[in-house]
């Protein structure tokens, strides 16, 4: 029996027999959509870039020599340097690190979040649910930068006040999707046999409600992903963000826009990364979505 | 009854929203690090200065009383002074936001006249060449800043090819020349009769808009791709085909009025985004609009101004929002339950 054959095994005979067959069949999906597959590479390229920055960058992201300023790309200078002489590339390649770690944290805020909000209020239904989803449909239909942005202003700039304003304007998206799953099962007959063994409510929302709301909310995620480094960006232009002299790709932008007309490259590079890592979320979450949500597949 | 009990519904879920809206941004007025009794009565004043000041601005009242008073103060149009420039914030969001106005009007008319053709092209071309241009159009919607495009933008088409005009809303020598009636300058140039400051305030708002048009017609573009797919899947359009019935004709008249209800949601929708969009691409094009005075706000930690426009952009977008989506129910008699 091969390895194949024991993942594609019909009756497998361990639960993690079972958990490899289904990632298998998932992986095995995704690698015939040649889109998601680029979305993957791009992905998997910003977490590389990101983990090896200081090997990869040729020069210091914060040290320049002011005597080599707004040089223009060349082959000692591939994205040129900026007004301080630092070397734009080794910045771009170290501000992989700030852009994951500001979409890996809002995310870990909050998906779990509106995961939690949702499978509750669609669990318990009632006042609990009116309560929670009013609470929520107030917090979406509010425009999502205009409420980042304020919440910074009280905050007061920084990544970490940068990351919480975009996970608090964030969450409810999930939280609707989480519900919307809930009450497609929440009458199935698994959960009157769970509540049959004497099972606490926080068991079953915890241990079978939610694992079953989780594919719908890591696609919804990933799709958001580049929506949230679009924000995170736009905050860190807006000099709200990540502060100097991090190598954050918005305020490099921002930095770069005083020389934009002569010095086009110091604004336009950074812009490029923001692009390619955005578009791959895009592109392998609409992958995602295909393999694991059949149901919204888009047409054509 | 039954007719009434709808819009009531409306005009609640909408009053609920507009007071969460005004939740969010007292809570966030008193998360502010700053004292707001020590920023009147300096960090050296005595304890009974401070506690008498502290009374008289109110802040000693349960939050809940505090809340109440600010709700009516915003209901009656009062949103505090500006510290920077020391007029009422309300007065100063009135001033600005027809500029704002006017850009996403204009960004979201390119948006429907270009978007929705493509979408329709793209839905009876699907999988040839112009469907995979439509829909690379629409991955960079999502996938560019605004901001990032405005200053490519700027290069190429303002410094280089010199094909319009720069930052700002019109040349420096004709600021002021034209009377504020409406506060939209390409009509109260075209009321004035003076066709030279119309021309500078086209070839200045043309960019921004056609920037922020371009998110819009992605989206929409792409929307209106999916509900013509869906149309021209039904049976009533194969026994059109059957009849002989002319292609185009089966396009717009068969397939694409049963979405165009659909569409103004989609088009609600991505207005609203737009004058959210315009934060930054104002702050780009230094255009003096709701956005740009946001963000000198939130730069000068000028609370009551951010809270103001934070409060104005939401009430408009929730507006917007809510509004297509009454259009929609009142249009589309499916919806009607």
């Amino acid at each position: 029996m091969t390895t194949r054959d024991w993942l594609l095994s019909d009756d497998p005979e361990t639960r993690m027999q079972a958990r490899l067959g289904v990632a298998y069949r998932l992986a095995r999906d995704l690698a015939r959509n040649p889109l998601a597959m680029v979305g993957f590479a791009i992905i998997l390229g910003l977490l590389l870039v990101a983990a090896f920055a200081p090997w990869l960058a040729p020069y210091s992201p914060v040290e320049g020599e002011l005597a080599n300023r707004l040089q223009p790309p060349s082959w000692t200078h591939w994205m040129g340097t900026d007004e301080l002489g630092r070397d734009i590339l080794s910045r771009v390649i170290h501000g992989a690190r700030i852009t994951l770690t500001i979409v890996l944290l809002v995310a870990v805020i909050s998906a779990p979040l509106g995961l939690l909000v949702g499978t509750v209020a669609g669990y318990f239904g009632g006042w609990v649910d009116r309560v929670l989803m009013g609470l929520t449909d107030i917090f979406l239909s509010l425009p999502r930068l205009v409420l980042a942005l304020a919440f910074v202003a009280a905050l007061g700039p920084g990544i970490e006040n940068a990351v919480i304003a975009i996970a608090i304007a964030a969450w409810p998206v999930y939280a609707r999707i989480a519900r919307a799953e809930v009450l497609t099962f929440k009458g199935a007959e698994f959960l009157d046999a769970i509540r049959m063994q004497g099972a606490s409510k926080l068991r079953i929302i915890a241990l079978h409600v939610m694992p079953l709301c989780m594919s719908s909310t890591i696609v919804r995620v990933t799709l958001d992903m580049a929506g949230i480094i679009l924000t995170a960006a736009g905050l860190g232009f807006l000099g709200l963000g990540a502060q100097p002299p991090l190598p954050e790709w918005g305020a490099m932008i921002s930095r770069g826009r005083s020389f934009i007309l002569d010095q086009w490259w110091v604004a336009t590079m950074p812009g490029f990364a923001i692009v390619i890592v955005s578009l791959g979320f895009c592109l392998f979450g609409d992958g995602l979505r295909d393999v694991l949500d059949p149901k919204q597949r888009s047409r054509g | 009854m039954t007719r009434a009990l709808p819009a009531f519904q409306f005009l609640l879920t909408l009053a609920v929203t507009f007071l969460g809206l005004l939740a969010i941004t007292f809570v966030i007025g008193r998360v502010v690090p700053i004292d707001p009794v020590v920023a009147v009565v300096g960090d050296r004043a005595s304890m009974e200065t401070y506690n008498a000041t502290k009374e008289a601005m109110g802040l000693d009242d349960p939050l809940l009383v505090q809340f109440a008073r600010y709700v009516v103060q915003v209901v009656q149009g009062d949103l505090g002074m500006s510290v920077s420039t020391g007029r009422p914030v309300a007065e100063d969001l009135a001033r600005v936001f027809p500029a704002t106005f006017e850009m996403a009007t204009l960004g979201i008319l390119i948006g429907v006249v270009i978007g929705v053709p493509m979408g329709v092209i793209a839905a009876a071309r699907q999988g040839r060449w112009i469907d995979q241009v439509i829909r690379v159009i629409g991955l960079a919607g999502y996938a560019i800043p605004a901001f990032w495009l405005g200053l490519i933008g700027l290069v190429v088409f303002y410094a280089n090819l010199r094909w319009v005009g720069g930052p700002g809303r019109i040349d420096f020598f004709l600021d002021g020349m034209v009377p504020v009636r409406t506060g939209l300058l390409l009509v109260d140039s075209a009321i004035d009769g003076n066709w030279e400051a119309f021309a500078s305030a086209f070839s200045h708002i043309v960019l921004p808009s056609f920037i922020l048009g371009f998110f819009a017609l992605a989206y929409i573009a792409r929307m209106t791709r999916s509900f013509m797919l869906e149309q021209l899947g039904q049976e009533f359009i194969t026994t059109a085909r059957v009849k002989g019935v002319p292609e185009r004709l089966i396009l717009w008249r068969h397939a694409f009025r049963p979405i165009r209800v659909q569409l103004i949601t989609v088009i609600g929708l991505s207005y609203a985004g737009l004058l959210e969009g315009s934060v930054m691409i104002e702050t780009v094009f230094s255009w003096p609009g709701i956005g740009n005075y946001l963000t000198t706000a939130l730069l000068n930690a000028d609370m009551n101004a951010v809270l103001g426009a934070t409060l104005v952009i939401g009430a408009v977008f929730v507006g917007i929002n809510k509004g297509s989506d009454a259009l929609y129910r009142v249009l589309d008699p499916r919806a009607r339950t």
